[in-house]
């Protein structure tokens, strides 16, 4: 007897097909829906981009670019955008105790939730900042 | 067992995924009606069946009381320990019993995990004293901080349900995957270790803390609140400076 035989014998060890496979669990739909909002932020970003590059060259094209983000199609994204972005950053800040080193406060470890509800504060801060800043500019 | 706890003549349908390889070309599920208690484990209802319906049904299991870590399966699509899976979760409806997904199935519920085990063995899962004492000098002491570091890293039982979670893993099997990657920072955490290089090139492959895109289900499932996915997410920090941080080193980039 081959030594193959000798240690496989009638082994026909059986592999399952991982087609579908974020369709099985609602955790995994959840989490593919968090990966594809982050092509909607890249999106974002992108056009944030343009409209950086539009003010670099001049008052004319900069008013143009601002005049297209008016348009019906233009807020409709800006608000599907928002609704992702939403979603995105809970996401972000659901998985961040996952990230990082354990923290310690007093000799007891913080929670996940408080790192979760740390993130989310800051997030919220800034985005107040930046909209005081806008607006305030703005007058 | 309190008298109270049964119902008389009460039963529930146990569907059970069977694969006998010398005469099934594919898997099938079974279906088996067992008594139902409200103290009866999942494993005890598989014990039933092989005892009493059907005795050619081939399962793992030990302890009984979630330590082992053999009798890990997909409880009605989730990755459960049998043994600590109650029937009185799913009663009056049916439980559907599988091996863990992502391991191939070897015969029934048993799946084969000789990859596993093999990772296991690559990444040195022992101490390797920072500094060798002799006895003279006594023990090595550690803090409770220290020993805070790689406590939770410490408990994993090796059940491989986190294996079962992980889609990484299912898609590439190379992926060292969340459970060995949780037992090589419990080493590399350890105040008393200094193993970490020998342990390096295997935890910042692309095979290695990469090979997750924090998925993080596997911290979900796992019975003892390892946080597999903590360990790895940690390394992939440790893994960027370790990278980063030869171009500023003196001599560093050579290495």
């Amino acid at each position: 007897m081959s030594a193959e035989t000798r240690t496989m014998g009638k082994r026909r060890p059986y592999r399952r097909a991982m087609d579908g496979w974020w369709t099985r669990n609602p955790f995994f739909v959840r989490y593919m829906i968090r990966e594809w909002t982050a092509v909607l932020v890249a999106a974002y970003a992108l056009v944030l981009l343009v409209g950086a590059v539009r003010l670099a060259q001049g008052e004319a094209a900069y008013s143009a670019w601002f005049e297209s983000m008016k348009s019906p199609f233009a807020l409709a994204f800006h608000w599907v955008t928002l609704a992702v972005f939403l979603y995105h950053t809970w996401s972000w800040f659901e998985i961040m105790p996952r990230t990082m080193p354990a923290i310690f406060v007093g000799g007891k470890r913080l929670a996940r939730g408080v790192i979760t509800a740390a993130g989310i504060a800051a997030a919220l801060a800034c985005c107040a900042i930046v909209l005081a800043l806008a607006l305030g500019g703005g007058r | 067992m309190a008298e109270g706890d049964r119902s008389p003549g009460a039963s529930i349908e146990v569907e059970v995924l069977r694969y006998r390889p010398e005469q099934d070309s594919e898997p099938f599920y079974q279906s088996f009606t067992v008594p139902y208690a409200e103290d009866l484990s999942v494993l005890q209802a598989l014990q039933h069946i092989k005892d009493d319906l059907d005795s050619t049904l081939s399962f793992r299991w030990s302890c009984r009381m979630a330590i082992c870590g053999s009798c890990g399966l997909m409880i009605n699509g989730i990755p459960k320990l049998g043994c600590r899976t109650f029937l009185r979760e799913y009663y009056p409806g049916r439980v559907r019993v599988g091996p863990l997904n992502h391991f191939p199935i070897e015969r029934d519920l048993v799946v084969d995990i000789e990859d596993f085990v093999g990772k296991l063995e690559k990444i040195h899962p022992y101490i390797i004293p920072r500094e060798p004492r002799t006895l003279d000098q006594g023990e090595y002491l550690q803090t409770p901080r220290q020993l805070q570091r790689y406590l939770q890293f410490s408990n994993c039982i090796n059940c491989t349900l986190c294996y079962a979670a992980c889609p990484q893993y299912g898609l590439d099997p190379a992926f060292l995957g969340p459970g060995i990657t949780a037992l090589l920072h419990r080493y590399n955490a350890d105040s008393r270790d200094g193993g970490q290089a020998k342990r390096a090139a295997i935890m910042h492959a692309e095979d290695g803390v990469w090979g997750c895109t924090a998925v993080s289900y596997c911290s979900e499932v796992c019975p003892k609140a390892v946080d597999p996915a903590n360990a790895i997410n940690q390394n992939k920090m440790a893994s960027a400076m370790d990278y980063f941080l030869r171009f500023v080193k003196p001599g560093g980039a050579r290495k």
